[in-house]
C-alpha cells in the first residue's frame, strides 16, 4: 500500500525534521546566534581566557587580576558614531548608580576595545570623557595582542562586521562576569537597569 | 546514456563550482547573495543531479512517496532549517554546518523536490506554491520590520534588502502562478 507506506515515511520525516529543528534552535528557544549565545552563557558559564589589557591611563593590567568582584563588560570602538556612543553614556550612568558597591570593591565596569590598532590610551580616555565618566570604577582598555583580542571576542561571542563606512557593526551587549572570572549573563546594551538589578541581587543588597 | 545525463553533469558542475572557495566567499559576502542566490543554486544543483537516478531507483522510491508527499515534506523541512538566522550565521563560522549546507541543501531540498514534483497532483502543487508565496511575504515583511539584526555576520541594511527582494519574489511567483492558472496548460488529476 503506497499510501500507508508514504504515511509511515512522512511521520518519520516529520519526526526527524522536528528533532533537527529543535536541536539547532536549543529546543525552539534561540533562532538567532545572539539568542543562542545568551542561553548558552546562562546555562554554562564560560571561563575567560587570560589577557593583558592596556588601560586609558596607559598601565597594563591582567584580566585575571580583576577577579574577586563582579565585572560588567562591554565591547566598543571609540570611532563609533552611532549607538556605541550611547553605550558609553550607559556605562557612565551605571558607574554612578553602582557607586556604593564599586567603592567597596565589589563591582567594576570594563569597556574593551576591539579596534586596538586605533584605540590607544588617548582615544580611550577621550571616549570616557565624552561619555561624562566621573570616577575610577570604569576602566576602558585595549587588548595588547591580536591573539588575545581574538580569544576574548571568541569567549564573549562578539562578532564585529565592517559597516562599509570605516566603522563596525557589532552585537553590543552588557556582559556580566562573576567574581570567579566566568561569563554568566548577557544583557542588551540598553538594559543597564537589568544588569544593575542582576548584580545587586547577587550581592544581596 | 539517457537524456537526463547532461543535466545531471551540469548539476554536478554547478555543485562543484559553488563549493569553490572564491565562489563561496563571493556568495556569502551579503545576506541576500547567501540566502537568495547560493542556497537556491545549491537546491538547483541537487534538482539537476537527481535526474541521473536510474529509473528503477525512482520507481522504488515512488512506492514510498504517494502524491510526492514525502519529498515535499523533506524539502520543506530542509528549507525551513535554512531560514533560521542562527543556522545561516553558523554556516559562516562552523565548518561542520557549512558542510551540512553544501550536502544537505542539494540532497535534502533540491533532489527530493525534483523526484517528487512529477508525482504531485494539482492540489499538492497548489498548496506548495501558495505556501512558498506566503513564506516569501511573511519572511520579507519580518526582515523589513525588524529593527535588530537577526544575523550577527550581516548588516541591518543587508537584512532589509533581503526583505525587499523577498516581497518582490513573492509577488513575482504569485503573478507567474496566476498567469499559469489563467492561460497555461494545467493538468488536474489525482496523485499518481
Amino acid at each position: 500500500m503506497p499510501v500507508l507506506r508514504t504515511l509511515l515515511a512522512s511521520l518519520l520525516i516529520v519526526a526527524a525534521g522536528v528533532a533537527t529543528l529543535a536541536a539547532v534552535t536549543d529546543r525552539f528557544r534561540a533562532f538567532t546566534a545572539e539568542g543562542a549565545r545568551r542561553i548558552d552563557v546562562a546555562e554554562h558559564p564560560r571561563a575567560l581566557p587570560p589577557a593583558s589589557l592596556q588601560t586609558a591611563s596607559g598601565e597594563t593590567i591582567d584580566l585575571a587580576s580583576l577577579r574577586g568582584r563582579w565585572l560588567l563588560v562591554d565591547f566598543i570602538y571609540t570611532r563609533c558614531l552611532s549607538y556605541c556612543s550611547v553605550q558609553g553614556n550607559e556605562f557612565a550612568r551605571l558607574e554612578k548608580r553602582l557607586a556604593g558597591p564599586i567603592a567597596e570593591g565589589k563591582v567594576l565596569l570594563l569597556s574593551i576595545s576591539f579596534d586596538p590598532s586605533h584605540d590607544g590610551p588617548g582615544q580611550l580616555a577621550d571616549y570616557q570623557r565624552r561619555s561624562r565618566r566621573h570616577g575610577p570604577g570604569w576602566i576602558a582598555a585595549r587588548p595588547t595582542s591580536a591573539e588575545e583580542l581574538d580569544a576574548l571576542m571568541q569567549a564573549f561571542g562578539v562578532t564585529a562586521v565592517p559597516d562599509g563606512f570605516d566603522g563596525y557593526v557589532h552585537n553590543a551587549a552588557i556582559n556580566v562576569v562573576d567574581p570567579a572570572g566566568r561569563l554568566v549573563a548577557i544583557m542588551d546594551w540598553d538594559e543597564a537597569a537589568a544588569a544593575e538589578r542582576y548584580v545587586l541581587a547577587r550581592l544581596g543588597t | 546514456m539517457t537524456a537526463s545525463t547532461p543535466r545531471a553533469w551540469a548539476g554536478l558542475a554547478l555543485w562543484g563550482v559553488l563549493a569553490l572557495p572564491p565562489a563561496r566567499h563571493a556568495l556569502e559576502a551579503t545576506m541576500a547573495l547567501h540566502m537568495l542566490v547560493q542556497i537556491p543554486l545549491l537546491a538547483v544543483a541537487g534538482w539537476l543531479v537527481a535526474g541521473a537516478l536510474p529509473p528503477r531507483a525512482v520507481a522504488a522510491l515512488s512506492r514510498w512517496d504517494a502524491g510526492g508527499i514525502c519529498g515535499l515534506l523533506l524539502a520543506s523541512l530542509a528549507g525551513l532549517a535554512w531560514m533560521i538566522p542562527r543556522v545561516l550565521d553558523a554556516a559562516l563560522e562552523d565548518p561542520a554546518v557549512a558542510a551540512a549546507k553544501f550536502l544537505g541543501v542539494p540532497l535534502l531540498l533540491g533532489a527530493p523536490l525534483a523526484l517528487s514534483w512529477p508525482r504531485m497532483g494539482f492540489v499538492v502543487r497548489g498548496v506548495f506554491v501558495t505556501e512558498l508565496i506566503a513564506t516569501a511575504f511573511r519572511v520579507g515583511w519580518l526582515y523589513l520590520a525588524m529593527p535588530q539584526r537577526l544575523c550577527s555576520n550581516y548588516l541591518l541594511d543587508d537584512q532589509q534588502q533581503v526583505g525587499r527582494i523577498l516581497l518582490a519574489a513573492g509577488a513575482a511567483i504569485a503573478l507567474a502562478a496566476a498567469w499559469k492558472l489563467l492561460w497555461g496548460r494545467i493538468r488536474i488529476d489525482g496523485p499518481r
